[in-house]
């Protein structure tokens, strides 16, 4: 099954056993694929004893640990055929793990990510805020997670503003004129949890005790990448939730779970505040004693899965979270397919995620 | 100027290349026409031809060809 039958489907609409049958069929066509094209990966499973035949579900397949793209150099096309190489984001000194796309797999994760963001934004594009600074993008030659986070949501924007500038101030002026210029209408924003937090919510607190008050009853706020140094802080979903909307309006606010790894198949959350997996992607939760296959509300080790990866073989990765499977296709909302919460990193995993490295310094 | 020079004035300021560069060129064939490229150029043509483009279209948009055929469509309306 090639990737664009799947992208005819619209993306919350399959339910478990036709999810499944979709999935199994193109993972092990990837994994078939990447046996071919990656000599590491192929001595991987052959190590393992993996019998491709063996198969009955996508959840047979092996999964690597997301971890094995910071130690060796996992692709499964040519040096020529590379477009683009993508970083996670790490705090200083760390290693990053480095993503080798080609066209095909690049274009796809584009794809996907419209299909399923426009599920909850509808498909017509936006006056665009994004709550970073413009210096994110600027350097081409590396891409960071949080610069192909910022681009990949840039494609629902019309008009954009960046909200701070290169020192992670916020731009009052800029911001006023571009409300102002774009009163009454619907207003994408977009950024990383806790710069959102540390840079654009906090500041508006202040301003508002000077009497400058921002609307943005209007807004949609897409966030995503981490929220452990807010947990921290004790600032809980509701609560950040709750603070965004006393200080400027803003209430229609969607988190979103998603890595470098597997770009493209993000998991948002929907209006009652469960994570939902596409047909793209979808999530496993395993026990960490076993690695067998959790039940609905037992907490867990996330393996993420997607049809997306040609050029590297990371169609099927263990993460270093810890989430749960809070039900399948009977969400109220109405999307099908298995919907989830993360409950935040392993003990002793790496700091990770675009706002969580970031958040680092403070 | 006609669309098609506007089309072309688009595509050599924003990636920085010359006229005999365009035929033919593709998304990712040259560093500027990266995805950070992309939405520059995307921006500067909806300028030029004050239009909006469709974010399937945004997708679509991967040769100097395709782009012109894309903005043909009706919705765009853009003779070339």
């Amino acid at each position: 099954m090639n990737f664009e039958k799947i992208l005819e489907i619209p993306p919350f609409s399959l339910n478990e056993a036709e999810k499944g049958k979709l999935l199994t069929e193109r993972l092990a066509e990837l994994t078939k694929l990447h046996c071919d094209k990656c000599g590491k990966y192929r001595n991987m499973l052959e190590a393992s004893g993996f019998d491709a035949e063996a198969v009955q579900s996508y959840k047979d397949i092996p999964f690597l640990p997301v971890r094995l793209f910071k130690k060796l150099e996992l692709k499964s096309v040519s040096k020529d055929d590379i477009v683009k190489t993508m970083t996670s984001s790490g705090t200083t000194g760390q290693a990053v793990s480095r993503i080798y796309l080609d066209r095909t797999t690049s274009s796809n994760q584009q794809k996907a990510m419209v299909k399923i963001v426009s599920e909850y934004t509808g498909s017509g594009r936006m006056p665009m805020i994004i709550i970073d600074c413009p210096g994110v993008v600027k350097n081409r030659a590396m891409f960071s997670a949080r610069g192909a986070g910022i681009l990949g949501f840039s494609v629902f924007g019309t008009k954009k503003i960046y909200a701070l500038n290169d020192d992670m101030k916020l731009d009052v002026e800029g911001l006023k004129n571009f409300l102002e210029k774009y009163e009454g209408r619907k207003i994408l924003l977009f950024g990383f949890t806790f710069m959102i937090w540390q840079h654009f919510y906090k500041e508006l607190l202040r301003l508002k005790e000077e009497g400058v008050v921002f609307d943005l009853s209007n807004g949609i706020l897409i966030h995503g990448g981490g929220w452990k140094k807010l947990a921290s802080e004790a600032v809980s979903h509701d609560e950040f939730h709750k603070r965004l909307e006393d200080a400027c309006g803003l209430y229609d606010i969607h988190d979103y779970y998603g890595m470098v790894e597997q770009t493209g198949c993000i998991y948002m959350e929907c209006e009652c505040g469960h994570l939902h997996a596409s047909n793209f992607s979808d999530v496993i939760i395993r026990r960490p004693l076993d690695f067998s296959e959790a039940d609905i509300g037992e907490a867990g080790i996330i393996q993420v899965v997607s049809t997306i990866p040609e050029s590297y073989p990371g169609h099927s990765l263990l993460t270093e979270d810890e989430g749960e499977v809070l039900g399948i296709d009977d969400c109220p909302c109405g999307r099908k397919g298995k919907y989830f919460k993360v409950n935040g990193r392993l003990k002793d995993a790496e700091i990770r995620g675009c706002s969580d490295t970031y958040a680092a310094k403070f | 100027m006609s669309n098609l020079e506007k089309y072309n004035a688009a595509f050599m300021e924003c990636l920085e290349i010359t006229e005999g560069q365009l035929a033919g060129l593709k998304y990712q064939d040259i560093t500027a026409w990266d995805s950070v490229g992309h939405m520059g150029l995307i921006a500067a043509l909806e300028d030029a031809f004050d239009i909006m483009f469709d974010t399937d279209d945004i997708i679509d948009f991967n040769s100097y060809e395709k782009g012109k055929e894309i903005l043909a469509k009706d919705e765009y309306g853009v003779e070339f």
